[in-house]
């Protein structure tokens, strides 16, 4: 008999008086001691599908099917024993380890309210009992974390604390969702594999939900391709990836940002130079705010940009390469000369800068936080012919439609809201932002890091076209390897502030000279 | 070079390659500014509260209609016709000469010589018997043996206005009767009358006060919540200070120097109201401002300003909606306290807060106390249930089924 089991579930979510269906007749299992994984594109219902298995939905979703675990049915049961299993016999680890950690509380009494709730464990007891499960998930000098709070963590250590409360209560079945997409890729190979090792000695049932092919090709036995809240495909791994029936998953399986830039012809012109550029923020303590040191953020970073250039700037997060992007761009203050088109930036006035602001511009990673909400993409594309006063004779929105149609966007849709976008559609727009102007240098903060593959593939694409026709310089920063090999001529690699290397995207990827790149690389594109 | 990849399934669209020179695509004509989605649901929701919905309604119709309350309680007619002439005394002054009286102050529409002589068209006899008269002239037109070019007045439901003495036998204050739906206060003025233009005082006091600290307090906030730092940390003490400051003496001492007045009391009532915004927009800029929608703008090269109001405070308009319904009732509140304790506004004016001191001080007089708490209490309780329903409709998580 399978732990879970789960018949056509279906969920439909009341908005306004409608019924919305996210999830249409899934069925799916897990065995004891089974991974099994569920991959799909975002709004595919991966995640609604396993939260509402134990009614972990808000109070507008309407749940009907069958999922019994261990026999019991769950769909429609009491709270009393929904209150039973949750925590207990199905655990979760979420995404985003920072905001399921309560923020004031320590390490100790989060995992001592569980083991009290489920275990009437207290006092000495659950202090062993912690100590023994923090130290089962690798960390190290377990004591000395007990009274830390979730801040004075790193990401990964919050994850792994995420986990050790999940196992706390020896769960038959841990549900991950997406529970390594918010972490640096050296960290995520850490977690897959302290997750994979941790089912293999306590034989709990593994439903894992990710959009990340390679992850699930690394960890799972079986797998369950969902596309618009319905399973296409099924089946165990090997066989999937070695032959995939479903077009969609054919398609998932083939989207990866490939290819790489054209060259930059010999003899163009530099665009942005820095010369050893810091910055560096100042830590001041006492009733005097005097500064008693020094975060660097960026040390002694010197690059050279020659226009229709892509420097693809990567790192693990922290590593200083956004703060990098912005103080090229004079967002934040920096020292050290940076010298734009040929002009010393650091002699500019606040006006001077603002003129020049035409001719840089950015696009930020989440394209749902760079668009103000109450703006319509028409108003939001035109804003910088108005702030730049860039005369034309012809009307603005005529203007705002041409750039529309080429970064791929519906002129018709111009006078609709941020939300009534998808993601992609919405990381067109700020692209189109950026391109009205006709800059010179565009940063690309993560540009394509939170859409789903396919869409990436399209960014890219758009990327890479519109580079060439203009003679665009990027500055490209991402901790994805695959998409900066596809975009970028030349490469940096940054380690806390500090350039660890550097060099042509070939040399860099064929042939990394530093341990750190290596193993950066090994993380990344490994299969 | 790129390689061949999957088809598009998100986007509807390839981007098409194309330069200047290509034919420009069409722009679609812009839409007349309709209520935008978000809009349209929150007022979707706001229907779906029945009883925030019905509170509007009512109130809408209660002050649209005291909005006109010369119409309704007036002790002028709306429109007389003397000798076949029209004339509106409630817009224009008409000396008691226009309707053949002896004097050059403005006719007093109430007194039956006055009436008797637009009912006569001017008759000499209505100095010495007025009513018989008017009895006489409206039964035939005919006055001692005289055609007369007889006329009319068309008067508001109610007579009077709010500082119409009530000619009434009794001491004040008198108590309902079919003259005076409500009875009269302690100096005989109709009580209907005050209620109807007191009404409407406070509704229009609290929109004047609050619209005013609004925006000082909006923009004082944003300023704060946008500059952080120095800038901040100095304004935030000059505001525990300006806030430490009472306000009830200072409403006396300028009261006592400069002479009561309404718009005094608005102006001092904007000049300690205004803090009470200021926190919360001030958290919401200090939120925003290290958005990404906000940092592209600033990349973009928009100045403060314009990022401040264009784009920051409608995104911080909804924390600042659910805090004015707290305003306004303060207000009304503030205005009715001030008037009770006598600091308010003149004594003639028509005060509800007054009334409540006239109800303490006749005790005898029940019609007023529960004219005055019936008044509070429902002017008060539509005002609540509407804000309530507006601050559901503006939460994105609410959902009604």
């Amino acid at each position: 008999m399978s732990l879970l089991e789960v018949k056509d579930l279906r969920v439909a979510f009341r908005q306004d008086g409608q019924l919305i269906e996210a999830v249409r007749g899934v069925s799916f299992d897990v065995n004891k001691g089974e991974t099994v994984a569920i991959v799909g594109e975002s709004g595919s219902g991966k995640s609604v599908s396993a939260l509402s298995t134990v009614s972990l939905l808000g109070d507008n979703a309407v749940t009907s099917g069958s999922v019994t675990f261990e026999g019991k049915q769950m769909v429609g049961a009491s709270d009393d024993l929904l209150r039973e299993v949750r925590g207990n016999d199905i655990s979760f680890i979420f995404q985003e380890p920072m905001t399921s950690l309560n923020p004031l509380h320590t390490i100790e009494k989060q995992m001592a309210e569980s083991l009290a709730l489920h275990q009437g464990l207290s006092g000495d007891k659950a202090r062993e009992r912690i100590l023994y499960l923090l130290d089962r998930v690798g960390i190290r000098d377990a004591e000395s974390r007990l009274g830390a709070y979730p801040h004075q963590l790193s990401g990964g250590q919050r994850q792994r604390v995420m986990i050790a409360m999940a196992l706390a209560n020896k769960p038959l079945l841990l549900v991950a969702d997406e529970p390594t997409t918010a972490l640096d890729v050296t960290i995520q190979a850490q977690i897959l594999e302290l997750l994979a090792e941790l089912k293999a000695d306590e034989g709990m049932g593994l439903l894992f939900i990710t959009h990340d092919l390679s992850i699930v090709r690394r960890i799972a036995d079986r797998v369950f391709v969902m596309k618009n809240g319905e399973v296409v495909e099924s089946g165990p791994t090997e066989a999937l990836f070695a032959d995939p029936q479903h077009p969609y998953t054919r398609m998932l399986l083939a989207a990866e940002a490939t290819g790489s830039p054209l060259p930059v012809p010999e003899g163009t012109e530099e665009l942005v130079a820095t010369d050893n550029l810091r910055v560096w923020f100042p830590i001041q303590r006492g009733l005097f705010r005097k500064t008693v040191g020094h975060v660097k953020a960026v040390n002694e970073a010197s690059i050279h940009v020659r226009a229709g250039e892509t420097l693809g700037i990567v790192g693990e997060s922290g590593s200083g390469k956004t703060t990098l992007a912005l103080a090229v761009m004079r967002l934040i203050s920096s020292e050290g000369r940076i010298t734009f088109d040929g002009q010393d930036v650091r002699g500019w006035s606040t006006q001077d800068l603002r003129r020049a602001r035409a001719d840089m511009q950015i696009v930020f990673q989440d394209p749902f936080g760079s668009l103000s909400p109450r703006m319509t993409a028409e108003q939001i594309i035109a804003e910088g012919l108005t702030v730049h006063k860039i005369a034309s004779d012809r009307p603005r929105r005529e203007l705002v439609a041409e750039v529309m149609v080429e970064v791929g966007l519906d002129p018709a849709t111009m006078d609709r809201y941020p939300h009534e976008f998808s993601g992609g559609q919405r990381q067109r727009i700020a692209i189109a932002r950026a391109m009205i102007l006709r800059p010179k240098l565009v940063v690309l903060d993560e540009p394509t890091s939170a859409l789903d593959m396919t869409v990436q593939v399209q960014i890219v694409e758009l990327l890479r076209n519109l580079q060439q026709k203009y003679g665009l310089a990027y500055l490209f920063i991402s901790h994805d390897l695959k998409v900066v090999r596809a975009m970028s001529h030349r490469v940096m690699v940054m380690k806390q502030g500090d350039i660890v290397e550097s060099g042509s995207a070939e040399a860099i990827f064929d042939a990394p000279r530093e341990p750190y790149t290596q193993q950066l690389l090994a993380a990344a594109l490994a299969r | 070079m790129a390689q061949p990849h999957t088809p598009l399934t998100d986007e509807k669209l390839q981007p098409q390659p194309m330069g200047y020179d290509a034919p420009p695509p069409e722009a679609p004509k812009p839409k007349r500014q309709r209520l935008s989605p978000l809009n349209q649901r929150r007022w979707r929701n706001f229907r779906r509260n029945g009883r925030a919905f019905w509170s509007l309604i009512v109130f809408s119709i209660l002050f649209g209609l005291s909005l006109f309350a010369e119409f309704i309680a007036n002790d002028k007619p709306i429109l007389v016709n003397y000798r076949g002439d029209f004339y509106m005394p409630i817009f224009r002054f008409y000396p008691e000469t226009a309707f053949g009286g002896d004097f050059q102050t403005e006719a007093i529409y109430t007194d039956p010589e006055v009436q008797c002589l637009i009912a006569t068209g001017g008759l000499d006899t209505c100095f010495d018997d007025p009513e018989g008269v008017i009895v006489d002239a409206a039964a035939d037109g005919i006055v001692d043996g005289e055609e007369l070019e007889t006329g009319w007045s068309i008067w508001p439901i109610i007579p009077y206005s709010f500082n119409t003495p009530v000619d009434r036998a009794g001491a004040a204050p008198l108590p309902p009767n079919r003259q005076n739906w409500l009875g009269t206060d302690d100096r005989k003025r109709d009580v209907l009358a005050r209620v109807i233009y007191g009404f409407r005082l406070s509704i229009m006091f609290t929109i004047i006060v609050t619209l005013f600290a609004s925006i000082v307090g909006i923009v004082a906030g944003a300023v704060q919540g946008f500059f952080g730092g120095w800038l901040d940390l100095t304004f935030q003490r000059v505001i525990e200070i300006w806030q430490g400051i009472p306000m009830l003496y200072i409403i006396i001492i300028l009261f006592a120097i400069l002479g009561r007045s309404f718009w005094l009391l608005v102006f001092l009532m904007i000049l300690f109201g205004w803090p009470a915004l200021v926190g919360v927009v001030r958290a919401e800029f200090l939120r925003a401002r290290n958005l990404e929608y906000v940092r592209a703008a600033r990349a973009l090269g928009v100045s403060n300003w314009t990022i401040m109001f264009r784009h920051m405070l409608p995104n911080a308009m909804v924390a600042t909606l659910t805090m004015l319904p707290f305003i306004v009732t303060g207000t009304i509140g503030s205005l009715a306290t001030l008037d009770f304790l006598g600091y308010g506004l003149p004594s003639s004016a028509p005060s509800l807060g007054e009334m409540t001191l006239q109800a303490k001080q006749n005790l005898q007089a029940p019609w007023l106390g529960f004219t005055a708490f019936f008044t509070f209490a429902i002017m008060l309780s539509l005002l609540v249930f509407i804000f309530e329903g507006v601050r559901d409709a503006f939460d994105p998580r609410k959902t009604f089924q």
